[in-house]
């Protein structure tokens, strides 16, 4: 069924990129990221990412507001836990749906324009839903402590729990903080619960964002990037298309928020400030607009970065330089320390400079281009080698 | 016949691993008595503090005490407050005889990222026991996770009423005192030395602590004769107030009350003096600045605009009782300036922990609340002190502190005015202002 929907080429991104992302925990172990809270964290970026790429990377209309989408669906999801029940799935639903209409409202009124008066558009709005969940919406939000489970809640769907102890989100009585751990070749291999359920609805959100790419929808929508003016002389009325795919943005965000707050019940105000919206832009931008697993990699790289790189003190650093004569140690530790630790926007920043001058297509046109320059030098060699280059020539492969 | 011997080798090695992958299923039942059990060599100890944001300055400072601690808790330096502190469980070997080592975080001041910086720890470091915090909005997010992951959580500085009140959890623990404590203690003071019928208006950070603050000193100055004329919310990532000062010069208050802290205390304030409100007269009484939570951090920080207003603080290094004279010098000979509050505090937890732990005979985070509760020591520069039961919370004496009007040195900016005594600023578990919650019950996690 699946080579029907999709050729062949399509078939193989989609299996290898299943494949990567259910080994994670394999895969990110040795680079110390393989514990749950950020290998969900991956996942649940990834979908943010992907979703906005549709909106970004397709129309090229650059909402810096989706922030905010994001958390009215961690709002709905805690809100859910507190009042139906512990269990995702209505809590997912509830998130993905309101904050569809909230996009549906956002989107359009900015869709009135387009270009910067768009993205300023959109960063008004959700420096609104911002404040409003800061500071004036409180008994809803409760400001800046954030929104949390309570011993008291209602639950009306679950049965009494045990006396003072906090039920933990699950899906049918599948704990998201259950974790198996595995020791493999001296590492600690963490299979957690709530990863796979993340890691599974990215592959679906990979999965049906690629049958946007290559519908007529998605065709229509990369028109509008190329030139809305042509469209709409040639009679055709762009709005419901870029209307749709602002919606269909914001229901991905809505859907990792909903998944962020799945993960670890909490729903703060700060996941909708200006700064969390320019992240998504970042991460999309960096890993590389407009191709499909660009977005991933983008969010992948921030949340490493963020996690990993943010917490290399001065002690770790020293560390590293323990077989190096004292004076040689605290040199190359006073050299590297301004770009770890707290001054991990720093090397970021720089990362993201160097992607944006050298590789304007992201991150992915990187891979590209090693993979065709490693393809050429291996012709080269073979034509070097008399008599074996024959059946590699291009053209007669196909 | 040598590739044989590797080959097999690896193909052990192999199927041992293949074997554990097999066992996979079995081991959701966990092992493990609780969250992170310790080894035998080291345990891990989390340290989340404010690297960035308004609270940098105080994070700063509660890392190099939690550096410290955990230097004296090893054994090294002078050993600090083991000296002078009335339980003698500890003997400079780490604890339970295991080295204790560290990890630390940023929360930026954020929930959210300071709630991924403490899972990073208890997942991926496997600290188990997270402390730290400069603002109560993080602390109480954080002592929500330790609940749910099943270690404890040593709150650092923070003073909102909720942190034990409506917001307290079993496996969270408070050294340092609240809003209700800075009122009970700041009011008869503030009525004694600028009168009973003062005019004040409030601004207030927009989160928990600040909430709780305003009511605190609301009530406690309302039952001394005061009115409150307005109380105006600011959002707590504000640097620039004087459009929350020009107001308070068009009312008719006589008293300015900052509910703020760290940064934007030194912002509104220098703002509030820039406006001229110390140097104003209303009704025919001269305008007054008082700032309920102060430290040393935020007094260097304001300059010359904090001498001669009131505020609280939990400890200040000038006091002369042997074990905070014992804590200064030995801070002091680390990083040559003396301990703010936060420093303190962050270093009586880690202390505090050790030693329950120690007595305990388990890292086990229930063992380690049971030696917790209604615990009494001396000796770590509060005098006696109890860690009530009911809802993990210190009882102590309280300082009232005022700005000093000829410093001598940068880092004496402070006076103790008055040390109110414990029995002052007690209050029953189910007062009104810290109703509404419940510790539930201790979680070992696992």
């Amino acid at each position: 069924m699946l080579a029907k929907l999709l050729n062949n080429k399509d078939t193989m991104l989609v299996i290898v990129f299943s494949l990567v992302v259910l080994a994670a925990p394999l895969l990110l172990a040795p680079l110390g990221a393989g514990y749950p809270d950020l290998m969900q964290r991956f996942a649940i970026f990834g979908i943010f990412a992907i979703g906005f790429n549709i909106l970004f990377g397709l129309t090229g209309y650059l909402s810096f507001g989706h922030a905010a989408f994001l958390g009215v669906g961690s709002y709905s999801a805690v809100w859910m836990f507190k009042l139906l029940s512990v269990n995702i799935v209505p809590a997912i639903l509830l998130s993905v749906l309101i904050s569809g209409l909230f996009a549906l409202v956002i989107g359009y009124v900015s869709l009135k324009r387009s270009g910067i008066y768009f993205s300023i558009l959109t960063l008004a709005f959700a420096q609104m839903s911002f404040n409003l969940a800061y500071s004036v919406l409180t008994p809803i939000t409760n400001g800046e402590t954030g929104l949390q489970l309570a011993l008291d809640d209602p639950r009306v769907l679950d049965g009494a729990s045990t006396e003072g102890v906090l039920p933990s989100p699950q899906l049918f009585g599948l704990e998201m903080n259950d974790t198996a751990q595995v020791p493999f070749l001296g590492m600690e291999l963490q299979f957690n619960v709530g990863f796979y359920i993340c890691a599974l609805i990215l592959i679906a959100a990979f999965f049906i964002s690629l049958r946007i790419f290559r519908s007529s929808f998605g065709m229509m929508l990369r028109a509008v990037k190329s030139n809305q003016t042509r469209l709409n002389y040639t009679g055709i009325n762009t709005k419901p298309y870029t209307l749709a795919a602002f919606v269909i943005s914001g229901m991905y965000a809505g859907l990792a928020g909903g998944l962020m707050a799945s993960m670890d019940p909490l729903a703060g105000a700060e996941r909708m400030q200006w700064t969390a919206s320019g992240e998504v832009v970042l991460m999309t931008i960096m890993g590389g607009a407009g191709s499909l697993l660009g977005p991933v990699l983008g969010a992948a790289i921030i949340k490493y970065f963020e996690n990993i790189f943010s917490r290399i003190n001065d002690n770790v650093i020293e560390a590293w330089f323990t077989f190096l004569p004292d004076w040689l140690g605290d040199i190359l530790v006073t050299l590297i320390s301004p770009f770890v630790g707290k001054g991990w926007h720093l090397s970021l920043g720089l990362i993201f400079m160097l992607v944006v001058i050298f590789l304007p297509g992201g991150l992915v046109e990187g891979a590209q281009r090693v993979s065709r320059w490693t393809v050429r030098s291996v012709k080269r060699l073979q034509h070097s080698e008399p008599g074996s280059s024959k059946s590699l020539e291009p053209g007669e492969t196909h | 016949m040598a590739d044989f011997k590797t080959n097999r080798r690896s193909f052990i090695k192999g199927s041992g691993a293949v074997g554990a992958g097999l066992a996979a299923p079995t081991i959701f039942t966990k092992a493990h008595a609780f969250t992170n059990e310790p080894g035998p060599g080291s345990v891990v100890l989390g340290f989340n503090v404010p690297q960035s944001g308004p609270y940098a300055d105080e994070g700063a400072d509660e890392l190099r005490a939690y550096e410290l601690a955990v230097k004296h808790l090893n054994g090294g330096g002078d050993g600090g407050m083991l000296n002078t502190f009335s339980s003698k469980a500890l003997d400079g070997t780490g604890i339970l005889g295991r080295k204790v080592d560290y990890v630390t975080g940023d929360t930026q001041t954020k929930s959210d990222a300071a709630r991924a910086s403490a899972r990073a720890m208890i997942e991926k470091d496997g600290a188990i026991m997270i402390t730290g915090g400069s603002s109560s909005g993080v602390a109480i997010a954080v002592q929500s996770l330790c609940q749910d992951a099943g270690v404890i959580f040593m709150a650092g500085l923070t003073h909102s009423n909720d942190t034990t009140g409506k917001d307290k959890k079993a496996n969270g623990f408070r050294h340092f005192f609240n809003a209700y404590m800075s009122g009970a203690a700041l009011a008869p003071v503030l009525a004694e030395r600028y009168g009973t019928d003062r005019k004040a208006y409030h601004l207030t950070a927009d989160y928990t602590w600040g909430w709780t603050q305003e009511e605190s000193i609301m009530a406690a100055t309302e039952e001394k004769g005061w009115e409150t004329v307005n109380a105006v919310r600011t959002p707590l990532a504000e640097t620039d107030f004087s459009s929350y000062i020009a107001p308070v010069l068009n009312s008719d208050a006589d008293v300015l009350v900052l509910n703020h802290y760290g940064a934007n205390m030194v912002n509104s304030l220098t703002n509030a003096v820039q406006f001229g409100l110390r140097e104003k007269m209303v009704n025919g009484k001269n305008f007054e600045i008082v700032v309920p939570l102060y430290s040393r951090l935020m007094a260097r920080g304001a300059g010359q605009n904090v001498k001669g207003i009131f505020g609280s603080t939990n400890w200040h290094w000038s006091l002369q009782d042997q074990a905070s004279q014992t804590f200064v010098s030995s801070f002091g000979r680390e990083y040559g300036q003396p301990p703010s509050q936060a420093a303190h505090t962050c270093y009586v937890q880690t202390l505090l922990y050790a030693d329950a732990v120690q007595r305990a005979g388990s890292f086990n985070p229930c063992a380690v609340a049971e030696a917790l509760e209604d615990f009494e020591f001396d000796g770590l520069g509060n005098g006696k002190t109890l860690y009530r039961g009911a809802d993990h919370q210190c009882f102590k004496d309280v300082l009232v502190v005022r700005g000093k009007e000829n410093p001598e040195s940068e880092f004496d900016l402070l006076e103790v005015v008055q040390v109110t005594p414990m029995e002052q600023v007690m209050y029953e578990p189910d007062h009104p202002m810290f109703a509404g919650g419940s510790l539930g019950q201790c979680n070992p996690g696992a």
